[in-house]
C-alpha cells in the first residue's frame, strides 16, 4: 500500500517555523508552508508579484535563463492581468459544455480499451501522456493529429532525463508555437491561436509575442501536472481496488473524490512570487526583490485545517485545498483538468476491476531542505477488466 | 420545497425552487450569473460567494470556521457573506434573499 503514497516532507518545518529554504541557481527561495500564509500571500499580488521585470523568475526552478517570452496571464499582475484574463477565461470554461465532454469521453474510452487489451502498460507513456495530449487538442480546438507531435516530445517540454532545464527541449516548443501562430495568421480557424490573434485589449490587438505567451503557458502548465495526476490516480486505484468499487456504487461521491485526489496529489508542488518591498511572512523578514514560494503541496496537508491530511478520504466534504493555486492567478486549466479526471475515473470504475503494479520508479523533486515525491518516472501496470 | 431569490448584478431578481442539495448547485442548475461553483461544493474555490439579506441571516446561519477563513480573504466580504455551497437547501431557508457577490 506504499507505492501510491505521497508522503508529506514538509510537516516538521511547517509546524515548527512555517517556511523552508531552497537555493535555486543562486537565487534563493523562501518556501511558505502553512495554508493560511499561502492563501494570504497568494491574495496579496501587490507585495508578492508575479509580473516582475525578470521573466521566468517566479517559476522554481527558475526559467530566467531559458525563457524571454512572458507567460500570460500568469506573469502579469492586475490591472493588465484582469484584461488578459477576461479574454481568455471564457475559452477555458468550455470544458463545462456537454459537446466538449463528449469529445473527451471518446478520447478516454479509446485509450482505456487499448490498455485493457495489453499484458502490461507503462502508464506515463502509454496512458497519461496519450490522454493528456489528445485532450489538449480539445482544449485548443486544434486537429487531433497535432497530438502525435506532442506525444513525440515526451513527458516534459522543459526537462530532460539529464538536466532540469533543457533549453533544446524548450526551443522545440517555442519554435512549434511560433509556426502555429504564423499558420493561424495566414489561415484563421476556430482554434485558440486564431481566437487570440483576433482578440483586442482596449482596441489594440494582441501581439504575436503575447499570443505566444498564452500558448506557452497553456502547453507547459497543463502537461506534467495532468500527467502526474492521471498516473498517481492509477497507482492509487491499483492499491485501492475497493475505491474503484465504492465510486462505481456511490457515484454521488464523485466530486468529493476528485477534489480529494487533487488535494492529495498537489501536482504542482509550489509556485514563486517576488517581493516588491521589505515585508514579513509568519514573523520572518522578506526582503524586497527576494523570492518566496507558495507551497500548495504543504498547505494541503496542514493539520490546522485538514483532519487526517495524509489519508485519501474520498468523501471529504470540506476540502479547501490549493492544488489549483489561490487568488488572482489561480489555475486557468482547472475546469479542463477536473472534467478530464471525472471522465477518466467514470470510465475506469465501469471497465476496470483491478490494476496490478508490476514495476515503478518514483519521481522525487529536490527542494534542498525537502525531497518530495510528486509522482513516478515510470509505472508499469496490468489493467484487469471488470 | 424552498423558494430562494437570487439578486444578480445588484439588480435583477431571480426566484428558484429546490428541495435538496446545496444552494450553489441550485444556483448553477438555474444558470445564476456570478455563481460558478468550480470546486463542486467542497469550499475550496470561493466562486459561490453571496450576501444573505440581513433579515434572513438567522435563518441561513453563520459560516463555519473553514468557510470563514476563506471569506476573510474575499475582496468584498461582509458580515453577511456566505459561500453558498455550504448552505443546504431545505424548508428552513424558504423565502431567503441572496445577493450574488460577483457582478458579471
Amino acid at each position: 500500500m506504499e507505492k501510491s503514497k505521497l508522503p508529506d516532507p514538509f510537516e516538521k518545518a511547517r509546524e515548527k517555523k512555517g517556511y523552508g529554504e531552497m537555493n535555486d541557481q543562486n537565487d534563493p527561495v523562501k518556501i511558505l508552508l502553512r495554508l493560511k500564509d499561502v492563501r494570504k500571500t497568494a491574495k496579496n499580488w501587490k507585495t508578492f508579484q508575479s509580473g516582475g521585470e525578470e521573466v521566468g523568475r517566479i517559476v522554481v526552478p527558475s526559467e530566467a535563463n531559458i525563457r524571454t517570452t512572458r507567460q500570460i496571464p500568469f506573469e502579469v499582475d492586475p490591472p493588465e492581468h484582469t484584461n488578459y484574463r477576461a479574454i481568455i477565461e471564457p475559452w477555458f470554461k468550455r470544458p463545462n459544455q456537454p459537446e466538449y465532454q463528449d469529445k473527451l469521453l471518446d478520447i478516454v474510452q479509446v485509450v482505456i480499451d487499448d490498455v485493457l487489451s495489453k499484458e502490461k502498460v507503462e502508464v506515463i507513456k502509454e496512458f497519461s501522456l496519450i490522454i493528456q495530449s489528445r485532450a489538449l487538442t480539445v482544449l485548443l480546438n486544434t486537429p487531433f493529429e497535432e497530438s502525435k507531435t506532442w506525444i513525440e516530445w515526451g513527458t516534459h517540454v522543459f526537462r530532460s532525463e539529464d538536466t532540469h532545464l533543457d533549453i533544446d527541449k524548450a526551443n522545440i516548443l517555442y519554435d512549434y508555437i511560433d509556426q502555429e501562430i504564423d499558420r493561424a495568421i495566414e489561415n484563421s480557424t476556430s482554434d485558440l491561436y486564431s481566437i487570440l490573434i483576433d482578440s483586442e485589449i482596449n482596441g489594440k490587438k494582441l501581439t504575436k509575442e503575447e499570443v505566444k505567451g498564452v500558448m506557452i503557458l497553456t502547453f507547459a502548465g497543463g502537461r506534467d501536472t495532468i500527467i502526474n495526476t492521471i498516473t498517481n490516480s492509477i497507482a492509487y486505484f491499483a492499491e485501492h481496488p475497493e475505491s474503484l468499487d465504492r465510486i462505481k456504487n456511490e457515484p454521488e461521491i464523485m466530486n468529493t473524490a476528485i477534489e480529494e485526489l487533487i488535494r492529495y496529489f498537489a501536482p504542482l508542488t509550489h509556485m514563486g512570487r517576488v517581493a516588491t518591498e521589505d515585508t514579513q511572512v509568519c514573523e520572518h523578514a522578506i526582503r524586497a526583490q527576494s523570492r518566496i514560494s507558495l507551497c500548495w503541496a504543504s498547505a494541503n496537508r496542514d493539520t490546522k485545517t485538514f483532519e487526517n491530511p495524509n489519508e485519501v478520504v474520498l468523501d471529504r466534504k470540506i476540502n479547501p485545498h490549493v492544488s489549483f493555486g489561490f487568488g488572482t492567478h489561480n489555475c486557468l486549466g482547472a475546469t479542463h483538468a477536473r472534467v478530464l479526471l471525472r471522465i477518466i475515473i467514470t470510465e475506469l470504475v465501469q471497465k476496470v476491476k483491478t490494476i496490478d503494479i508490476l514495476n515503478y520508479e518514483d519521481n522525487i523533486e529536490d527542494l534542498d531542505e525537502f525531497k518530495r515525491k510528486v509522482g513516478f518516472n515510470s509505472l508499469t501496470v496490468k489493467f484487469n477488466a471488470r | 420545497m424552498a423558494k430562494i431569490t437570487f439578486i444578480v448584478n445588484n439588480d435583477e431578481k431571480i426566484l428558484v425552487e429546490g428541495d435538496s442539495g446545496n444552494v450553489m448547485q441550485l444556483a448553477v442548475n438555474n444558470n445564476i450569473a456570478g455563481i460558478d461553483g468550480d470546486c463542486g461544493g467542497v469550499c475550496s474555490c470561493a466562486t459561490c460567494h453571496v450576501f444573505v439579506a440581513e433579515k434572513d441571516f438567522e435563518k441561513v446561519g453563520k459560516a463555519g470556521e473553514i468557510e470563514l477563513e476563506m471569506l476573510e480573504l474575499e475582496d468584498y466580504a461582509s458580515d453577511f457573506s456566505r459561500l453558498c455551497c455550504q448552505i443546504e437547501v431545505s424548508d428552513a431557508i424558504d423565502g431567503v434573499e441572496l445577493t450574488v457577490a460577483k457582478e458579471v
